[in-house]
């Protein structure tokens, strides 16, 4: 397969400008598992992605995994099916729990940060870190992904570099079990969100593809 | 005239000496997880009881939910 037939229905200005980027997703369930497919469809230069756990069978009913992925490190088992989707752009995978002391270091130099993460005190230990390290680096949060359903519910909301995208209710330890579609449909939001800030971001400059 | 600060886009009476956890009692604010900017600057969990809200502030609070 050539580069040219895989991007053959891309925009060459919009390839041009996400081939520049470097997006980093700090966790790979089923937010960033979603969401790294669909920036590596799109032709996004670097994806930078942690997570600590391995592939479950519990997983799969939302996860951008395979059975036969079951008990790999999910960054090895997804940079595989990234690779096969689209082996022009760099993966560059961490098997780390993120804390406050990795952070900074991993996410430093990258053009957005997308936050994937599961529990809601991880996503508050990250928009801290961020505000007080890397707060330029535009930073785009899920919040409120359970459940099924309630389309209209979900929304973006912006506040300066810190986007937030979900429906800020449904919360996963409060009865709102996540399902394929909705996890998907927050995932595929915050890819979207990261395609045009990048575009904004590069459009026009640098090289072409 | 009262004074006035904005949370989430809508006006609020503006009190001397409201600080974020004050606030967060005041509104019921239930949820353990927040995002909350004082005119654009993030308050950390562990400023909540010292971080006054100033006259005209422009006061935002997200809701961190689980799941992902």
């Amino acid at each position: 397969m050539l580069l040219e037939d895989f991007f053959i229905d891309s925009d060459e200005l919009v390839l041009a400008a996400l081939s520049q980027a470097k997006v980093a997703i700090a966790g790979a369930g089923g937010l960033g598992s979603n969401c790294a497919v669909a920036l590596a469809r799109s032709g996004t230069g670097k994806l930078i992605i942690c997570d600590f756990d391995r592939v479950s069978a519990a997983n799969l009913n939302r996860q951008y995994y395979f059975r036969e992925q079951i008990g790999l490190y999910k960054v090895e088992a997804l940079k595989h099916t990234l690779k096969r989707i689209n082996p022009f752009s760099d993966y560059d995978i961490h098997n780390v729990k993120l804390d406050k002391d990795n952070l900074v270091e991993l996410f430093e130099d990258v053009d957005i940060i997308i936050e994937a993460f599961d529990e809601a005190s991880m996503k508050q230990m990250l928009i801290e870190m961020w505000s007080e390290f890397m707060g330029e680096i535009p930073l785009i949060v899920a919040s409120g992904i359970g459940g099924f359903g309630k389309n209209e519910e979900i929304r973006q909301r912006q506040s300066g570099n810190l986007f937030l995208i979900g429906d800020e209710i449904s919360d996963v330890h409060k009865g709102y079990k996540p399902l394929a579609p909705r996890v998907g449909v927050v995932a595929n939001m915050q890819a979207n969100l990261a395609v045009e800030l990048l575009v904004k971001k590069f459009y026009g400059k640098g090289r072409k593809v | 005239m009262k004074g006035l600060f904005l949370l989430n886009n809508r006006p609020e009476e503006w009190v001397e000496g409201l600080t974020v956890a004050e606030l967060l009692k005041l509104k019921n604010y239930t949820f353990k997880m927040l995002v909350i900017k004082i005119n654009g600057e993030l308050i950390k969990k562990s400023e909540y009881d010292k971080a006054y809200i100033p006259e005209s502030a422009d006061v935002v609070i997200l809701h961190l939910m689980s799941g992902g």
